[in-house]
Parts: C-alpha cells; structure tokens; sequence
C-alpha cells in the first residue's frame, strides 16, 4: 500500500531531476554556449517535430505505420529544387566582350523570367524560390499523398504492421531511386533569398556582448515555420467541423462511421494532410542542407524513435518528444560531453528512448490500447 | 564382390585438400596458368575505374570517370591526344598500349570500403582488369590498394590525401600521383603565417577517418611550428551533413582560426554553416575570424558558392596553372564536357597515362615490371612540372599550389586563384619521416 507521501515524492522527482540537471549545466557550461545549442536544439526538433507529426497522423487516423514518409519529407525539398529549376530556366545570349574558360566568347544564361518580368523582379523571384515553393508543393504533397494511399497502402490497412512496414519501406526505396534517376546522386544546393543570409546576434539583443550568441536567420525562420505549422495543425483538428470528426474517428472509427459519416473519406484526406506537413519541412529544410535522394532515409529512422518516444498515435506526444530529443542531441554534441563520453551525440537519442520505454512503455504520452494488441 | 580404393582415412585426406581448394580465393586462381593476375591474351587490355558514384564524394567521382574516359579515348589515338603531346616520356603513340587497345570497366565505390573493395574484386575476377585506379577517399584507397596487393594487380590511387596511402599503409603495388596531408601543412603553414600573423588560435574540426586525422596532424604540426596554438580537433561522422552543432561552439571556444579538415559534400556543408553562422564577420582575440580549408578543389568551391571568396587551401593542380601540357588538357576536357577538368579528373587522367606509359616502357603488363618502370621515374608535361615518382614510398613529389577563393569570379568555374607555388623541395620529406612510419612496401605481387 503506498502512502499520499509517496505520490507527492514521485510527482517532485522529475522537476527536481530537471533543475538538477540545469543546475550542473550552467555550473559547468558558459550561458551564451547552452542558449545556442539551445537554439540549436530547438531547429534539429522542428524538423523531427514536423515528420514526426505526419507520421503520428498517418498511424493515429490510418493505423498505417508510414516507412515512406521520410520519402515524402524528401519530395518536399525535391519540389523546392524543382521550382528553383522552373524560375531558373534560361536561354542563352554572347556576350563578347567576355571569355569563357577557353577563351570563346561568354555565352550567358538569361533566365525566362528576367526577360519577362524586368531583370530585378526577376531576379528577386528566382531569389525566392524557396519560400515560393511552398505554394507549388502543397497541391503536389496532398496529390502524392492520395495516389500512394489510394493506389498501395489502402490495400494494407486490414494486414499485420510488419506487412505495412514492408511494402511503405519498398515504396520509400522505389521513391528515392526515382528521385536519383531524375535529379542525380550529388547534393543540390538550394539556396535561401538573399536577405536571409548572414546571422542574427542573439548576444547583442540579450545583453551579451557581440558574437557571443550568433544564430542563422533562415534556421530562426525555419523554427518559426515549424511552430506555424504544428499550431495549425493542432488548430484545424481542435476548431474544425472536419477535424473534430477525425479527433471522434481516432477515438472509436466504428461508431462515428455508424453515424452515417464516410470517416474512411475524411482518413484518406488526413494522410494527403500528413504528406504535406512532411512536404512543407523538406521545402524549408532545402537551404540548411542541400537536398540529395537519400535525405529522407536520414530522418526516417529518427523520426521513428521520435514518435516511440512521443507515445504511439499522440499527436502532443511526437511534438514534444521530437523537441525534447533534438535539444538532447544537440547538448550531446558540445565537447565537454563528448570529451568524458566520445560518439554520445550520435547514441544520445538512443540511450534516451531506451530509458523512457524501460520506465514508460506506452511512451511520454501514448494512449492505452496503442500498438498493445 | 568388387573392392573399393575409399578408406575412411583416404576420403578424409581428399575432402581436406578438395575444401582447401574450394576454401582458396578465387582471385588466386582465376589464371593459375598465366605468368601473372589477367595476363591479356587477346587484342585488348581491360582498366578498372573505380569511383564514388554516390556518396559525399559523388562530384569528385564523376569528375574522374569524365577524365579516364579521356584517358582511354587518347591511348586508343581518339580525340587531339590532350597531354600524350607533351608528356616527356614519348612511348606512347595513341595506339593502345603494346598493340592491344584499351577497354575499361567502372564500379560504384559508394565511399565505402566493403562497397569499394568487393566492386575491384568483382573488376579483377570477372572482368579481367590488369589494373584499377580510382578513389576520392583515402579510407577506400587504402582498402583497395591492400586488395590490389593480395589479388596481384597495380593500383593507381586516384584522389587520396592520407598521409597513411604511402606512409603506414603503402603497398608495392599501389601508387600515388596526388599530393598529401603533409605536403599541404608544408605548402600552407608559411601563407598562412604571412597572413594571418604567428599569434593565432586554431580550432579543427575533422573528418573522422585515416585522410582527416593525417591531414589535422600534418596541418596542426606545420602550423604550431610557426608558433600558432591548437585549442581543439573535434572530429565529425563522415555521413554527417548538418554541421551545426559543430559550428556553434567555435567562437566561445577562444580560437580564432578554424580550420576545416573536411572534403566533398562535407566541406560544402561544413563551410556553408560556418559562413551561415556569421564566423566570416565575426572576430575573436582582437582579430577577424578566419577559415582555412587545407584541402581545397574546385568542385567543391562549386557546391559552396560564394562561400569560399577569401578562403585559403591547398591543392594538386589547377586549370589555370602555366605549366606545360595544362593548357592541352583544359583544352581537350573542355571541347568534350564543357568545363574545366577537376584536381581530381587530373590527377586520375595523369595516373591513367602513367601507367600505360610504364607498361608500354617495360614492355609488358606484368605488375612488377611496371612497378620497377614508375619506380624513380623523372617526368614532366602532364602539368605539374617536374615531378618524381619516388621508389621508396610509390609518392610523387612536385611543386604544391597555395588557392584562395576568388572574390570576383569572372564565369563560373573561375572559383580560386593561385596564390602560391610551393616548390617540391619544399614539401618533400625523408620516407621514414615519423608521420609516414609503420609500414613498408613490401614485394611486388604478380598474382597468379
């Protein structure tokens, strides 16, 4: 029998764990140095947030365990590179009064849309291809979405998760070797706009002295992004007439669907919805690191630890555990971790589910009944 | 009745020598009855061209299957021959190599040893190839040249940096034109001095295999020799390609040089967070903050953009170099693939027609005569300069190019500029130098 003290000590144990942890930290670690791999920390999580977060979906609505969804991140920043290519495309002028690497006349490329649009909007537009492509890759995302559940996965929902795991896994292989054929082996660089570049000094604004906290501003747009998209998300299935029917068919699909709603409709829309989340982090992802046709796999594994963590099928759940264990890796990789511990950045995601699943099972805030049949 | 011959004794006997037999690579007994591994019998002679077709170093790789396809097509009398006009040595005369044209074969080394290893092997067995060449990494270099060695082949390094290639890990049949980790400490250490002063703080972050620990020592050694200090060598995951978190902590370490021990994709990305983090701006001891990319190429300047303006590096070669035999090459690249050759597309074409320079010397294909011709060979035109190939260690020596990032580039392969010749007395070393010690070349193998 436990006594009322025993509660309260367990309900103290993991705050008082947290400010011991935080105590030692700024004992030993400058200020300025855990801010910024804060900062850091916060950026590695938007990114495991946001895939993490689709595939929650996916599995909370579809119960599909999603292996191709790294694949979709993936084709999101493809779509990024693919409208930089669209604005970008050129004809060609000689210029002779310069020389090329052979020393033939120039031959200058001129793009389209310079020629269409005077030569600084045009300019300014292939500068913002980027941000731009958000609008392109929407309509692809939700499009590729539907025709992969509709054409393959919808086959699978009745079969076991290791079936489901299999064919999204072969998808995802299918999906980047077309990316490869297409597009090459070799990273693309696909730049921010140009007002984008440079650092924002966080030690200036917050009483520092200068250089001590310099941030890029494209990761501070890329977290803001982040956050963006998971409230609306969140929004939309809270205030939504739509969403509140797909909160009631995660909960018990059979009675809502005995209320004359075709849920199986609105789950298919859901997962259109989950592949442009997973679209929208790869567009924006594009500047920080050049796209290439294996970056999904990268994150793919990630992010599954990351839902784990999070609890199978909450969506709160895989937003937290997504920031949690990206502010984790990121205090890992700072040299006087790595110096008592060598390779801890690398494992530190890893160690972390194993000690939350061994204390945890259902993860931080899985539900009951989630992956336990 | 008949009696049989089968004692228990005699069937034990024949199934230890059958499974020896079995047991024994084939690659040992592919040509049991030839003079030496893939003796050509026929009218032609098989390359293996081995190269990262994927990976972080997939631009170097393309690069190089661009040139030994150059190389093959000049042997064969194709093309306006590029640097078989003025190469010193005039064996060759477009006519394939002893009379027998030249074939090749590629493979795809993924920048993985296992991957890199079993694609030659494959080359060796199946195809016949009496020599591989290839690289862009000294991780997989090293690995193939050790399977070169035991399959009785020559291996003609393509892009590999370690000093281990021909320091520790040399072999007699493996050979190396490009430069390394020490040549480029050498070479850079008194540029950098006479820039950035002798009262520095260097900060290194290096990638986590045999080229990047051999390059940090060589560049940490020859940089403390001219009184700089070395705060810190944090080594990165070759696969890494988010550089960040490795980024963050460089400007409260107290430094104020990093230098970034990193090739490829990985320097692409580990000098475009370094730049995205404000460290270009930024100053430290009183001082501007400085990058150094000991190990530069223009390809790679390619990826990074407008990055690399004012950075300093090292390299093999460079298309504007005014040496004998660049301009042919250029020019030759150019018409076919409408860019300039890389350091890398250079040095593999160099070792392409050095190899069947040596055979077409020797008079023959075996291994060890062609060993025994590049041994101590003395050449010049293939754009270098003079350069040696020493016998000792199988490492050609030469001047060593001093590159900056251009500010202003006139087109877009105009990315560097040479800053500085560093002449191959400079840079040579003894063989048992400490930093190349441990190993030795051992005898040649012909195979068979």
């Amino acid at each position: 029998m436990t006594s009322p003290g025993n509660g309260l000590i367990k309900a103290a144990t993991t705050p008082l764990i947290l400010v011991v942890i935080v105590g030692l930290l700024l004992a030993f670690i400058p200020l300025n140095e855990l801010i910024l791999q804060l900062l850091n920390g916060l950026d590695k999580g938007s990114a495991y947030a946001l895939i993490a977060l689709g595939l929650t979906l996916i599995f909370g609505t579809l119960g599909v365990v999603n292996f191709a969804h790294g694949a979709l991140f993936m084709i999101g920043s493809f779509c990024a590179v693919t409208l930089s290519r669209i604005l970008s495309l050129s004809y060609e002028v000689i210029d002779p009064e310069r020389k090329d690497f052979l020393g033939n006349p120039l031959k200058v490329d001129v793009p389209y849309v310079e020629k269409w649009f005077g030569e600084a909007t045009g300019a300014a537009i292939i500068d913002w291809a980027v941000p731009l492509a958000i609008l392109f890759a929407i309509p692809v995302m939700i499009a590729v979405g539907f025709i992969m559940e509709r054409g393959l996965i919808k086959h699978f929902y009745k079969r076991p998760h290791a079936d489901q795991i299999l064919v999204t896994f072969g998808l995802a292989i299918v999906l980047q070797e077309i990316i490869k054929a297409l597009y090459g082996a070799n990273p693309i660089p696909t730049p921010a706009p140009e007002v984008f570049k440079g650092s924002f000094d966080f030690g200036v604004w917050m009483g520092f002295d200068a250089n001590k906290i310099l941030y890029p501003y494209w990761r501070i747009v890329y977290f803001l992004f982040s956050a963006a998209i998971i409230g609306a998300v969140f929004a939309f299935l809270r205030f939504t007439t739509f969403g509140m029917v797909v909160r009631a068919g995660m909960a018990d699909r059979e009675t809502v669907g005995l209320l004359g709603i075709n849920i199986d409709k609105r789950f298919t829309m859901m997962f259109g919805i989950a592949a442009a989340v997973a679209g929208l982090a790869g567009v924006m992802y594009t500047p920080i690191n050049s796209p290439n046709y294996h970056m999904g796999m990268d994150f793919l594994v990630l992010s599954f630890v990351v839902v784990v963590v999070g609890g199978m099928g909450s969506l709160p759940g895989a937003v937290l555990a997504g920031f949690m264990l990206g502010i984790l890796q990121s205090f890992a990789s700072m040299n006087i971790f790595k110096d008592i511990i060598p390779g801890i950045d690398q494992i530190i995601i890893y160690v972390v589910a194993i000690i939350i699943l061994l204390t945890r099972p259902r993860g931080l805030m899985g539900r009951k009944g989630v992956m336990e049949e | 009745m008949s009696k049989t011959n089968f004692t228990r004794r005699r069937v034990l006997k024949s199934g230890a020598v059958a499974g020896a037999a079995l047991a024994t690579p084939t690659i040992f007994t592919a040509s049991s009855v030839a003079a030496f591994t893939n003796e050509p019998t026929g009218s032609t002679v098989t390359f293996g061209f081995n190269v990262p077709q994927t990976g972080p170093y997939a631009d170097e790789g393309a690069d190089e299957l661009r040139a030994y396809e150059l190389a093959v097509e000049h042997l064969n009398g194709g093309g306006d021959g590029g640097m078989l006009s003025t190469f010193s040595s005039n064996a060759l005369e477009g006519t394939g190599i002893l009379g027998k044209e030249v074939n090749f074969v590629t493979g795809d080394t993924q920048t993985k040893s296992d991957a890199a290893r079993a694609s030659a092997k494959s080359m060796i067995e199946k195809d016949g190839a009496i020599m591989i060449t290839g690289g862009s990494s000294s991780g997989v270099a090293i690995a193939v040249q050790g399977l070169c060695q035991e399959a009785g082949v020559i291996f003609m390094a393509g892009l590999t940096h370690s000093n281990d290639t021909t320091g520790k890990d040399k072999k007699a049949n493996g050979f190396r034109h490009f430069f390394n980790g020490y040549m480029s400490g050498a070479a850079l250490a008194p540029v950098l001095a006479n820039r950035y002063g002798t009262d520095r703080k260097a900060y290194h972050l290096t990638a986590d295999y045999t080229w990047g620990w051999t390059q940090q020592e060589s560049i940490a050694a020859s940089t403390e020799a001219m009184g700089w200090e070395t705060v810190n060598d944090v080594r990165t995951p070759l696969a890494e390609t988010d550089f960040s978190a490795y980024i963050a902590p460089v400007l409260n370490s107290g430094a104020d040089v990093l230098v970034l021990n990193h090739y490829g994709g990985n320097m692409v990305n580990s000098l475009t967070n370094a730049v995205q983090f404000g460290l270009r701006e930024a100053s430290a001891n009183g001082k501007n903050f400085e990058i150094v990319v000991p190990l530069y190429s223009r390809l790679m300047a390619q990826g990074a953009g407008a990055n690399v303006a004012g950075i300093l590096g090292s390299t093999n070669w460079h298309w504007t170099l005014d040496r004998p035999g660049t301009a042919e090459f250029v020019q030759s690249f150019g018409q076919k693939y409408g860019r300039p050759p890389s350091q890398a597309a250079h040095t593999t074409y160099c070792q392409t027609i050095l190899y069947a320079d040596a055979a077409q010397r020797a008079g023959s294909f075996n291994p060890c005569a062609i060993a025994e011709a590049l041994e101590d060979f003395e050449f010049s035109g293939l754009g270098n300069g003079d350069v040696l190939y020493r016998g000792a260690d199988h490492q050609c020596f030469k001047d060593v190019l001093v590159v900056q990032g251009k500010e202003n580039p006139e087109n877009e392969f105009d990315l560097l500029e040479v800053v500085e010749v560093t002449p191959a007395a400079q840079v040579t070393y003894e063989p048992d130098h400490p930093m190349f010690a441990g190993g030795s070349l051992g005898e040649c193998n012909p195979g068979a």
